[in-house]
């Protein structure tokens, strides 16, 4: 064995790669349960690989045969439900582990401390996703994968001078969603995404390894080194993060397997009934609804009246993102050395994105729609208040911040003024003004707001 | 950080909540519950049976197959043959229509659907209510209407077994009318079952498409108990692999 070690050594880095990415690897050792969710994912991307792989060997990429090869797997292929389901789940299942594990590094402050290229890169991973999920969808050849992707790929329209259409024309390589649709999508869905997504884990990775992991106090563990020339703030990766991070995934396919054995359309969320049946481009389901984790970002869509406008915004609302490190420059990273009104912040964020994602299934009354119009507001408001938050600023940036505001939200309930909907406007315009009232104000008149001091060393609990 | 857990947590039941009510069906009654027990087999025998003599001559479920409905529901290929297929018909084939596409056309305006994935589609519940509510209407072509799908193509075709429904004459209408399918309807001339057999009848029969819709159901429960298990067996160990490590972390 370890002259075969030293007969691969001698020719490949092996052992050296290994005690720097795993046995030499040091990480912070307060990791909590929001430091789970890397490796889980992980876990995911590997499933979804693995379940696409077979699924792969009995689908028909055709208009003609695609629903009828999905049944096929369901029912004539040896443990193809169980193949579809695993497929199926874990792509909500990588959502959900992705959406945790963004949310981790926004309450750590995990892109700060040269991490910003780990952040960039992990939103490269999340649009590839996107991608990969959305056109994974249109595969099963179901009403609402072909409508889904009809109503999404036509957004592209909006965009003005011929260029929309033309755009929309060369996605579909045809003038409605169809076979040409079909086979590009799968084509995109098994080869060129699935590569894409790799490259850029491992660029992910190596990024991390670089700088190092951040923690939930925020401590960088380079700058304490013990006599032996490692951190004293850290432990080796493995065995220790491998052990522990094995107890998490064990957890995480726990639930996993509830939902893939137990409820595999999850209510509606994560397999939408109209989706069992096929595909028909001459009967357009009642609601069209992208699966959940599209819902937060098609709410903003559908929430302005102007296409072009709501297209802009629904791009802009994920593109904003990628700004994070530069939108939130404040020095101390942790949610737990920073004051209530960041902890609120961030509770009102993530509110802000389970209120749009409810909104985005739901049919766009009146009402509806208005509530959708607000709370898309509060989403970009996020990224304003976390600005101003950056560093210790005098009332009047408040107080400007506040007019600036104010100015402009009132400006756009000029521009979509509609006379039959006075006072619904009038009522849903307090959701951002107690909003920005509390934010942006407060910190003026409390201290609320007001950091405390970062420990030097780990707190490890 | 306590108050982050709460909040996962918090927000695990609220996905669980929106979970069951994500994609109600809006019907213009409100739909009365299926309650099918998949494991009773004698339910899906007599299912079967239904489907085959009530449905299966105008719809298709192309994705069924005999040889496999028969070794699922517990019945040898000599029964399957003798009571359920028609004589052209192989074990290996798909349960399809003897209806064909140009009748159908011209007595319905199009084929009957596929009856393969209505139950996931449509749901079980919706499809109970469906096949309880026809009643006359000597305005449309079959004489008869249906409560959750208005002016819908198809006859009553269990209409021998239940009787014939008519609308309640005090049910009345307007925005203080009852909704219930109990209130609206009443049965005029009793058929070859009592209320209670059809009832139970047409519960079978939900119960069997219901097994069509996924016939892998039938296993996926039973399986999933055992990885179930396993997973918290490997907890236990992986727990304690864990806690033997971190024993000296300080």
């Amino acid at each position: 064995m370890n002259r075969l070690l030293g007969w691969i050594d001698a020719r490949f880095p092996l052992v050296s790669l290994w005690e720097e990415h795993a046995s030499r690897y040091y990480a912070p050792k307060n990791f909590n349960f929001w430091y789970y969710f890397g490796s889980i994912a992980l876990v995911v991307l590997v499933i979804q690989i693995v379940s696409g792989i077979w699924l792969t060997m009995n689908y028909k990429p055709s208009a003609t045969e695609a629903f009828a090869s999905v049944e096929s797997i369901m029912r004539d292929v040896e443990w193809g439900w169980l193949i579809r389901y695993m497929h199926s789940t874990g792509s909500s299942f990588f959502f959900i582990a992705v959406y945790l594990h963004m949310f981790r590094a926004i309450i750590y402050g995990s892109y700060k401390g040269n991490r910003e290229l780990i952040w960039l890169l992990g939103m490269f991973i999340y649009v590839i996703l996107m991608a990969e999920a959305f056109m994974g969808y249109l595969l099963p050849w179901g009403q609402m994968s072909y409508w889904g992707a009809q109503v999404i790929i036509s957004l592209f329209g909006a965009i003005p001078f011929g260029i929309g259409e033309a755009l929309a024309l060369w996605i579909r390589g045809d003038y409605v969603v169809s076979d040409a649709t079909l086979n590009r999508f799968f084509a995109l869905h098994v080869v060129a995404l699935p590569l894409a997504l790799l490259a850029v884990v491992v660029l992910h990775l190596l990024a991390l390894h670089e700088v190092g992991s951040n923690n939930p106090d925020g401590v960088e563990i380079k700058r304490n080194k013990g006599p032996d020339g490692n951190p004293r703030d850290g432990i080796p990766f493995h065995p220790y993060y491998t052990v522990k991070d094995l107890m998490g995934v064990t957890v995480f396919l726990f639930l996993f397997a509830i939902v893939v054995f137990f409820v595999p359309e999850f209510g509606g969320w994560f397999l939408e009934k109209d989706n069992f049946v096929p595909a028909d481009p001459l009967r357009t389901p009642e609601h069209i609804v992208p699966l959940w984790y599209f819902t937060p970002f098609y709410a903003i869509l559908r929430a302005i009246p102007d296409k072009l406008t709501g297209v802009l915004a629904m791009g802009a609302s994920i593109v904003v993102l990628f700004f994070l490190p530069w939108i939130d420059r404040h020095p101390v990273k942790s949610i737990r050395y920073r004051g209530p009104l960041f902890a609120a912040l961030i509770a009102m964020f993530v509110l802000t994105f389970l209120v749009l994602g409810v909104l985005g299934t739901q049919p766009p009354t009146r009402v509806l729609g208005e509530l959708g119009l607000r709370f898309g507001e509060l989403y970009f408001s996020f990224f304003i208040v976390l600005w101003l938050y950056s560093r210790e600023r005098r009332a009047a940036a408040h107080v400007n911040t506040f007019i600036v505001m104010a100015v402009l939200i009132a400006a756009a309930d000029v521009i979509r003024f509609d006379p039959g909907k006075v006072e619904l406007m009038l009522w849903s315009a307090l959701i951002p003004i107690v909003y920005y009232a509390v934010f942006v104000l407060a910190p003026i008149v409390t201290s609320l707001n007001e950091p405390r001091p970062v420990p030097e060393r780990v707190v490890y609990r | 950080m306590s108050w982050v857990k709460r909040g996962a947590c918090i927000a695990g039941l609220v996905a669980l909540a929106l979970a069951g009510g994500a994609h109600a069906a809006g019907g213009a009654i409100p739909l009365l519950e299926a309650k099918v027990e998949l494991g009773d087999r004698a339910s899906l025998q007599r299912g079967a049976k239904l489907f085959v003599n009530y449905c299966a001559g105008c719809h298709s479920a192309r994705f069924m197959r005999y040889s496999r409905m028969g070794r699922d529901l517990g019945l040898t290929e000599e029964q399957v043959g003798a009571n359920l297929m028609f004589a052209s018909d192989k074990p290996g084939d798909p349960i399809l229509a003897t209806l064909g596409e140009a009748d159908a056309n011209a007595w319905f305006g199009r084929p009957p659907p596929d009856l393969s994935l209505s139950a996931r589609a449509r749901g079980p519940d919706w499809i109970y209510t469906y096949l309880m509510t026809f009643y006359r209407d000597e305005s449309r072509p079959f004489g008869a209407n249906n409560l959750v799908y208005p002016d819908v193509a198809m006859p009553h075709a269990l209409v021998e077994l239940q009787g014939v429904q008519a609308r309640r004459e005090d049910a009345g209408d307007g925005p203080a009318a009852p909704t219930g399918a109990g209130e609206l309807l009443e049965l005029v001339e009793p058929g070859s079952m009592s209320v209670a057999e059809y009832r139970r009848a047409v519960r079978d029969l939900v119960n069997f498409m219901v097994y069509v819709g996924e016939p892998a159901k039938l296993d996926r429960y039973v399986l999933g108990g055992w990885v179930l298990l396993f997973l918290l067996v490997f907890f236990v160990i992986s727990r304690l692999l864990y806690k033997e490590y971190w024993k000296d972390v300080h």
